[in-house]
């Protein structure tokens, strides 16, 4: 009888870790999954609290800062054409430091390299501002990453992370949001859990907030240590996850409940 | 800084009811929340919006803590002559945060 039930939990689990990637046809973005008054206050830029946040990066833009007393606009010119679907294809790699970088970081880097000023802490208002400012040029666009072959291994890397289960609930990501999107938790949808839309502005956190913050999120609901903003794990899981969504539209900045 | 977004028709007709919408960045810090250390973290919230048409006010609101961060206000007017529609937020300081939209009524 023992024998039988450990076997049976075992199946269970085997079920379970082999979940099924989603195939491209069914790929959705979270927007499906919400509520007909959250999507219009995200489709209205009127109504959308993320534009403050835009507008916020649109004067930070054209800031002089540092000790070049340049501001990004000094050299990127108007960001509608010069951004222009560089979230779409953000994480790239990054020749400076030999390794995969995410639009945030690419953000600081230029803060502290090209214009000598003190970098912008992660989740600081400034660099939030100024991701959702240049995320918002590449609305309606495609998510694209790019294939270099440099990122194939923090790609892989993050599907691993994806699939591995942590935490004292031991769950992976890819339990819920590639086996159980179509269920619900707590009351909430589960979604597919696609990047369409960072930084977001969260009705819980009543502020724009980055992917990381939301993976960390995440991660602290399973009970696991959450990884630190701008390490290589989270940028290895946003490669995976722009693959996984790869062709839905951006919607920078998009309201999540 | 100010972080305002506005809303108004840039043309209306003489005598129609135009939508208005207003919002502000702002924390709405209640004053009940505890802050790292269980320090409280004091107050700070909009006491006051409202709205002027060309000089007459036509909306004022009062806000309280529990009016959720980043307070959005729609409400309506009716259209009577071109001109400017200011909007003011006043919070516990005493700081006013303004912003303003042209309307040109035919």
């Amino acid at each position: 009888m023992a024998f039988r039930l450990a076997f049976a939990a075992a199946l269970l689990c085997a079920g379970i870790a082999v979940a099924q990637e989603i195939p491209p046809g069914e790929r959705r973005s979270g927007t499906d999954f919400m509520s007909a008054e959250t999507r219009a206050i995200q489709a209205d830029d009127g109504s959308n609290p993320g534009m403050l946040w835009v507008l916020q990066g649109e004067s930070l833009w054209k800031e002089p800062a540092g000790a070049s007393r340049r501001s990004c606009a000094s050299c990127h010119g108007e960001a509608a054409t010069s951004m222009r679907d560089v979230a779409a294809r953000y994480p790239a790699f990054d020749t400076a430091s030999g390794a995969p970088v995410d639009l945030a970081g690419k953000i600081d880097q230029c803060r502290t390299t090209r214009q000598h000023a003190a970098g912008l802490p992660r989740e600081s208002e400034e660099l939030l501002g100024l991701s959702t400012y240049v995320g918002h040029q590449s609305r309606g666009l495609p998510i694209a990453p790019p294939d270099d072959p440099r990122l194939h291994a923090a790609r892989a890397e993050g599907k691993r992370l994806f699939e591995t289960r942590m935490g004292q609930l031991d769950l992976s990501c890819s339990s819920c949001h590639d086996a159980n999107w179509r269920g619900r938790l707590g009351g909430s949808a589960v979604t597919q859990a696609h990047p369409t839309g960072y930084p977001i502005y969260r009705l819980e956190w009543q502020a724009v907030g980055s992917l990381q913050r939301r993976m960390r999120g995440c991660m602290v609901g399973v009970r696991a240590e959450p990884f630190a903003y701008g390490s290589a794990e989270f940028i290895a899981l946003e490669l995976y996850l722009a693959e996984r969504a790869a062709g839905l539209a951006l919607e920078t900045p998009a309201v999540r409940p | 800084m100010s972080r305002t977004l506005v809303s108004v028709p840039k043309t209306a007709k003489v005598g129609e009811v135009i939508d208005i919408r207003a919002m502000i960045a702002h924390p709405m810090e209640t004053g009940y929340r505890m802050g790292p250390n269980g320090q409280a973290i004091p107050r700070k919230i909009i006491r006051h919006f409202a709205c002027e048409y060309d000089g007459e006010e036509v909306f004022s609101a009062e806000f309280h803590p529990a009016v959720s961060a980043n307070p959005f206000v729609a409400f309506s007017t009716v259209a009577t002559k071109s001109g400017a529609l200011t909007f003011r937020w006043t919070d516990d300081d005493g700081k006013v945060e303004t912003a303003s939209a042209e309307i040109a009524v035919s």
